[in-house]
């Protein structure tokens, strides 16, 4: 199984490079671009059950993949 | 009194901290591997500056889990005195002994540079060599030492006199200008709430001879041997335990 974890900065947390990457497409002429976050991506494989998987992935959120003081996660189990 | 300084693999700035220590202080040193699980006597635990784990995922999140590491929290559980500079203020966050978290710089450069810190408070174990409202000059080297924590925790360190070292301008005063990485209200260090426990960006284990450019840093050291050999408290008088 595969789990895929997003992990973003969470809201009023600055981040600096997705300023910086908001700025580049302006100056690129995507003007239209009203922010930019940079997270992280994570492709996770799995075995167990995937009835459990979603509670495992909670704790490997919580433990090391995001710290919660300045991130948010999510994620998503597939096939 | 005996000292411990980590090495984790990246580490980098842990000689340079047994250094000062062994031949600027003249200290008694054990070095500790991040695979130990005896701190070897230590009375304080150094966490040096660097690259920990490479700073996979996020400086510090993965020294946290070294078995070296397991001890140090039941270390500073039991009161012992712990110092974090920069990785080590990092990793003592990530590992929650200490409240916030340190993010990439404002302006995504890394910052090397001499520092000007505002001593804001001298009853620890870390300070009470300096005076209250002094400026000290530290060098600084780090692209993620910008302090964040939420409302709440900003005013509970303001609260409890958690904040130690704030960035200041040659007036000392917190400015913009002399914030280098947005750190927020310009928190430079800062105690745990029984202060045995600092975590600080700046590098004290490199301004500890003139040679250098300052020895500001040595009064750190010397503020922490002093609290060890003369048995000075480490909790404040005026901070009721477990506020």
């Amino acid at each position: 199984m595969r789990a895929k974890v997003y992990v973003t900065p969470k809201a009023g947390v600055l981040d600096p490079a997705g300023k910086a990457i908001e700025r580049s497409l302006h100056s690129l002429g995507f003007g239209e671009v009203r922010g930019v976050r940079l997270g992280k991506y994570l492709e996770i494989e799995m075995e167990g059950d995937p009835a459990n998987a979603a509670v495992r992935l909670d704790e490997m959120c919580r433990q090391l993949l995001a710290n919660g003081v300045i991130e948010d996660y999510r994620f998503e189990t597939g096939e | 009194m005996r000292w411990g300084v980590v090495t984790f693999p990246g580490s980098l700035d842990d000689s340079d901290a047994v250094y000062a220590l062994q031949q600027v202080l003249g200290e008694q040193v054990a070095a500790l591997w991040h695979k130990d699980r005896t701190l070897k006597g230590a009375d304080c635990v150094v966490l040096p500056g660097g690259f920990s784990y490479g700073d996979y995922l996020r400086p510090g999140a993965i020294a946290r889990f070294s078995p070296v590491m397991e001890s140090i929290v039941r270390f500073a559980a039991e009161g012992g005195l712990v110092i974090g500079l920069c990785n080590g203020f990092q990793i003592l966050c990530e590992a929650g002994l200490l409240p916030g978290a340190l993010i990439r710089n404002r302006g995504l450069a890394f910052h090397c540079s001499m520092a000007l810190l505002r001593v804001e408070e001298t009853d620890t174990a870390f300070t009470r060599g300096c005076v209250r409202g002094e400026v000290l000059t530290l060098p600084i080297k780090h692209g993620d030492g910008c302090y964040v924590a939420d409302a709440v925790v900003l005013q509970q360190l303001e609260d409890n006199r958690q904040v130690i070292l704030r960035y200041v301008d040659g007036a000392g005063r917190v400015t913009d200008e002399a914030n280098p990485n947005g750190s927020l209200r310009g928190i430079a260090g800062i105690v745990n709430v029984t202060r045995n426990v600092f975590g600080m960006m700046p590098h004290a284990e490199y301004a500890c001879e003139k040679l250098l450019g300052s020895e500001d840093g040595a009064r750190l050291f010397r503020s922490i041997k002093a609290t060890v050999t003369e048995g000075l408290p480490v909790q404040s008088a005026s901070v009721p335990p477990g506020l």
